[in-house]
């Protein structure tokens, strides 16, 4: 089916199109992010080489800034059917929506702030370096290479690239049909593809990496679409809302008159090949193969961004789905997501015991708290959304202060990933360690952190929702994962330090702050969380 | 609305705080300050204890002295604290244990160089601990944060804030552990001291995250039938109202979620095995804070949340843990008999002891509760002047084998009599305060269970095979090589020893003014699990308990 025909099917089946009615004040927090990343890439055209890393990072902060004022503004107006679904219904700015767009603006101000960071490279041609390749086209190790480097080459294109990633998060939850959702997809994982690529040491793993997250995030993206074009071969729609009604019987299927069978059959592959889409991006287990190598491979300041900021958007689309689209099948889906749910802790937990790379061991405790975080999705009531938008919400933060602390810690190969070389680091610096160490204790989810208000929130949510079995795999998993991250502070603080290991690096204002921030969510929402809970539940209402 | 009790919360958490961000360097006088800060906050703190335990009422309210603060009202989970005269009494403990422990570690943290007691490290390496600048600052601001902790655990009256303090006093009990060692452990006590730490960590870790489940299954049904809430109060008035009914498997299944989290960190036999590890490779001081203090918590948190939350299920499962508190009692007095290493002996009578604490709760009787709320009192006092002079004792000698030693008392007659007074306490001796405690847990459990009373009598006789083993073998005999120019106690280390046997004295022969504290809340405590003490069957015993109804 064309695309043109799909529209035609959401104009009412007229012939001529419809100009379509958008209601831009109220889509202006994209709108802002999209405008600065359309800049930005004016700025790579047009403004000297010299300059454009001044121009980039304040043009990218401000309007990441004034997309968050946006979300803010619209947050206040409250809500109202008329205020909530926009553009013919294809966008819904509803709670869940405007809660997680705040949180990946805010991510995205304190990942572009560890883009930033130009004080932890040396030099190169005699100018300040950052974490990316002086020059992404050139074939690493060749002549071009060097010819950049030594000329001073910086890859400022990475801020619109980053600017574009945004922007496609924040429709991303917001997405209330699927093919606004697939747009919003492709917006934000291309340019995180490239993003990938884009390290300025071991630049091969670095493109080993873009080429994995880009071959099977190719394919995830096409059982996305597929099951798009299934669930419009059943509904007649690609609305989620017209998909429910279809669902419950609301409504009848309009396009052609199938057999009950032949429904069901459309219906259900629909709906496993779209999960499969997005469970890929959330890392759930069995589609989490990518993530290890991915986080390794890609620039620190990205797999930061990426790992925060890509589970809160993917997470938004996932609850959207389930709670929008398919509430009313939750007796076919929700056996199967208990089963994904309990994979992805166990496997998460148990395959993070034996890493020995910080970067890869951090990926697959990202993904036992995906299945943490799915316990809350199952739930399918308004406390089950909260709490997952507070999880999402604590999660980020601890995930990009954690990624910020291991560009520090740096030998002559730049930054010294294996965890071998951090015995010792809490005798050099107790300060950089003591900060990584409550990282560590809020992804084990240690009371006081924000990491066990999160995890107390979702099992909480997931046993009042009746899935004890999930909380008891839960609290195990809990036990496995606390082990590996206190492996990690043991090896801190209480091993001899290497000869010749790694040292920490004396970082600019920006890592600082980015670094700053992590510890400051990490303590205010384990120590007095009332605030964000509150809004976390007055935000878990959908529209549609 | 007194801040009393936040106030003595507040002090040792404030004090940490204080004594971590205290100038860092290794002078002597920097590290002296120090010090005096630690134990000047403690000082604080324990008067603030002992006001608390003034003015509780033993014949007023359950729960004294009470605050409430809103905290995280979607849960509704408040910061609630009050008294009652089990929890005022063990708060005192913790107050007045943990400045004798400042006092007892002075040179614990200090950096390695040999100490004055000449038993520094063997090649001066200060393998696996943390670093030198700020290491005496860490350590004693670690202690504090214990005892902050420890304290808010004794006063919540909130499941969820208790659980949270139970949960996150075990990150500075943990760096204690693996940062601070014992010095003569040798060149693998590097390796042995991070494992005991690891290990430590993971069993609560697990015991607390097992909990976890129970207290979220304890409120989702809680909210179920209407009692949306965390505070204690509430919801032991609403089980024994019968507002609040569970059923029969879930009143099991979180009784022993409650329960095994509890148990890992009393600990019972069989979670026990952290507990030799993590007391023979910490300092003294700290393995007296681990034995004495925080494992207190455990015990204290049976008799409060297990009985009070579950009356059903601590009925039934109460046979099967007397069995396990009875094999605890004999296995861990028999290995203490086999052990090697002076501070492992001490862990292995501790679990012993705890055997008999957990048997006097679970005999169900008012006199084995409130002889096993003694017995917290009493173990922590007698173990804390056995385990310190133990150490000062160990730290003369760079050795913890018992085989290093011999024929001390000649040549250290104040130290070897004040660890004889450790070792005969510990035995329970008559005269000495462990005693009135032990022969309580044995009359309330024989009452109910003579077959198991007569059993756990025989932990008496280990016992005394154990301590009097340990005295005869290190201070008797000739002397031997190493121990010879051995000097006695100092002043400091008398200051520390003294009021432990003062104590351990008084309260054997004056026990009163702790009973009478204790005796209304272990009553009230029995009357929630619908459970009265066994008719006498001669006129003479009843007498015995005749204080009480």
């Amino acid at each position: 089916m064309s695309a043109i025909a799909v529209l035609a099917a959401l104009g009412g089946n007229t012939p001529s199109i419809p100009a379509p009615h958008i209601e831009y004040g109220r889509l202006s927090p994209m709108l802002v992010v999209f405008g600065a990343a359309v800049a930005g890439i004016l700025v790579e055209a047009f403004v000297p080489r010299r300059h454009r890393y001044w121009t980039q990072v304040p043009l990218a902060l401000a309007g990441l800034a004034g997309a968050f004022v946006a979300v803010v503004v619209l947050a206040a107006q409250g809500r109202a059917p008329h205020l909530e679904l926009l553009a013919m219904e294809s966008v819904a700015m509803d709670g869940p929506a405007l809660f997680l767009q705040g949180v990946i603006l805010l991510v995205a101000v304190v990942a572009v702030l560890t883009y930033a960071e130009r004080r932890l490279e040396p030099k190169a041609g005699g100018l300040p370096a950052d974490a990316f390749a002086a020059q992404g086209a050139a074939t690493p190790g060749g002549e071009q290479e060097r010819a950049a480097v030594r000329a001073g080459f910086t890859t400022t294109e990475v801020f619109p690239l980053t600017m574009f990633a945004v922007g496609g998060m924040l429709l991303f939850p917001a997405a209330n049909d699927l093919l606004t959702m697939f747009v919003a997809l492709e917006v934000f994982s291309l340019p995180l593809y490239l993003l990938c690529a884009l390290a300025r040491r071991r630049r091969l793993l670095s493109q080993e990496a873009a080429v994995k997250y880009f071959l099977l995030g190719s394919f995830a993206s096409a059982f996305f679409l597929f099951g798009t074009a299934l669930l419009y071969g059943y509904a007649g729609s690609v609305k989620l809302g017209d998909i429910a009604d279809v669902v419950s019987g609301k409504a009848m299927s309009t396009p052609a008159q199938l057999s009950s069978t032949q429904s069901d059959v459309l219906l259900l592959t629909g709906l496993g090949l779209l999960a499969v889409g997005l469970l890929f991006k959330v890392a759930a287990v069995p589609f989490h193969a990518w993530t290890p190598d991915v986080y390794q491979g890609a620039p620190t300041p990205v797999t930061g961004f990426m790992a925060a900021a890509t589970k809160v958007a993917a997470f938004g689309a996932l609850l959207r789905l389930f709670y929008v689209a398919f509430p009313g099948l939750k007796l076919d889906w929700r056996p199967v997501m208990w089963g994904v749910a309990i994979l992805t802790m166990v496997v998460g937990a148990v395959l993070a015991v034996t890493q020995q790379d910080v970067k890869r061991l951090l990926a697959y405790s990202s993904i036992a708290h995906a299945g943490f975080i799915l316990t809350g999705v199952i739930a399918l009531d308004r406390q089950g959304v909260s709490s997952v938008l507070f999880y999402l919400a604590a999660y980020s933060f601890v995930t990009l202060g954690a990624f910020a602390v291991v560009t520090l810690v740096r030998d002559s190969k730049g930054e010294a990933t294996h965890l071998s070389s951090w015995a010792g680091l809490g005798r050099r610096s107790p300060l950089v360690a003591g900060v990584f160490a409550l990282f560590l204790l809020a992804f084990a989810g240690i009371p006081l952190t924000s990491g066990f208000t999160g995890k107390f929130a979702v099992f909480q949510a997931a046993a009042a929702g009746g899935a004890t079995p999930l909380v008891v795999v839960g609290v195990l998993s809990s036990a496995v994962a606390a082990f590996f991250y206190i492996r990690v502070i043991v090896l801190m603080f209480f091993s001899d330090p290497q000869p010749g290991g790694p040292t920490v690096a004396i970082p600019s204002a920006f890592t600082a702050t980015a670094i700053g921030v992590g510890v400051l969510v990490t303590l205010g929402l384990g120590l007095l969380p009332q605030y964000f809970l509150e809004l976390a539940s007055k935000a878990s209402l959908f529209a549609y | 609305m007194s801040a009393l009790l936040t106030a003595t919360c507040v002090v040792p958490a404030a004090g940490a705080v204080l004594t971590a961000a205290l100038p860092a360097g290794s002078t002597e006088a920097r590290r002296r300050t120090t010090k005096a800060v630690a134990l000047g906050v403690s000082a604080v703190a324990l008067v603030l204890a002992a006001v608390v335990a003034a003015r509780f009422d033993p014949h007023g309210a359950r729960y004294q002295l009470t605050e409430s603060y809103s905290w995280i009202r979607s849960f509704g989970i408040t910061f609630s604290l009050g008294v009652d005269g089990i929890g005022a009494v063990l708060a005192l403990l913790t107050a007045v244990l943990v400045p004798v422990v400042i006092l007892a570690s002075w040179h614990d943290a200090d950096p390695v160089a040999p100490g004055p007691d000449g038993a520094g490290g063997a090649d001066g390496s200060e393998a696996g601990t943390i670093e030198g600048k700020r290491r005496t600052q860490g350590f004693f601001a670690l202690i504090l944060a214990v005892e902050a902790m420890v304290i808010v655990s004794f006063y919540a009256t909130d499941v969820f804030l208790f659980y949270v303090f139970f949960e996150a006093m075990l990150i500075p009990m943990y760096f204690l552990i693996g940062g601070f060692g014992d010095r003569a452990g040798g060149p693998e006590s590097a390796r042995q001291r991070s494992y005991a730490a690891v290990k430590f960590l993971l069993y609560n870790l697990l015991g607390g995250l097992v909990m976890l489940a129970a207290v979220i299954g304890l409120y989702v049904l809680a909210q179920d039938q209407g009692v949306a809430t965390f505070d204690l109060r509430t919801l032991t008035d609403a089980v024994a109202d019968g507002r609040l009914q569970l059923s029969g498997t879930a009143d099991k299944a979180l009784f022993l979620g409650f329960f095994f989290a509890f148990a890992v960190k009393a600990p019972l036999w069989p979670l026990h095995t952290w507990l030799p590890n993590a007391m023979g490779e910490a300092t003294a001081g700290t393995a007296v804070l681990i034995t004495a203090v925080v494992d207190k918590v455990g015990t204290f948190a049976m008799l409060r949340f297990c009985l009070g939350l579950f009356p059903d299920a601590s009925r039934t499962f109460a046979p099967a843990i007397l069995v396990l508190s009875l094999v605890g009692i004999v296995y861990g007095a028999l290995l203490a008999i086999g052990q090697k290493d002076i501070k492992r002996l001490v862990a292995y009578a501790s679990i012993s002891h705890f055997g008999f604490i957990i048997m006097g709760i679970f005999a169900l009787t008012s006199q084995g509760q409130s002889g096993a709320t003694l017995y917290m009192v009493n173990h922590g006092i007698s173990t804390a002047a056995w385990m310190l002079v133990a150490g000062f004792l160990i730290s003369r000698r760079g050795s913890r084998l018992i085989a290093d030693y011999g024929g001390v008392q000649k040549v250290a007659p104040v130290l070897a009599g004040t660890f004889l007074i450790g070792g005969l306490a510990t035995l329970s001796l008559p005269g000495l305060a462990p005693f009135v405690s032990e022969f309580l847990v044995l009359v309330g459990t024989f009452t109910r269970y003579p077959a198991v009373g007569i059993v756990a009598t025989f932990g008496i006789v280990l016992a005394a095979l154990y301590a009097l083993l340990l005295y005869q073998r290190t201070m008797t005999g000739p002397v031997k090589e190493g121990v010879r120019a051995m000097p006695d106690l100092k002043a400091r280390e008398l200051a520390v020893v003294a009021p432990l046997v003062a104590l351990t004295v008084l309260l054997g022969v004056y026990p009163r003014p702790l009973t009478d504290l204790v005796n209304p809340s272990v009553d009230a405590t029995l009357s929630q699990v619908h459970r009265t003490d066994p008719a006498p069957v001669h006129p003479v015993a009843a007498s015995s308990g005749g204080e009480r109804k």
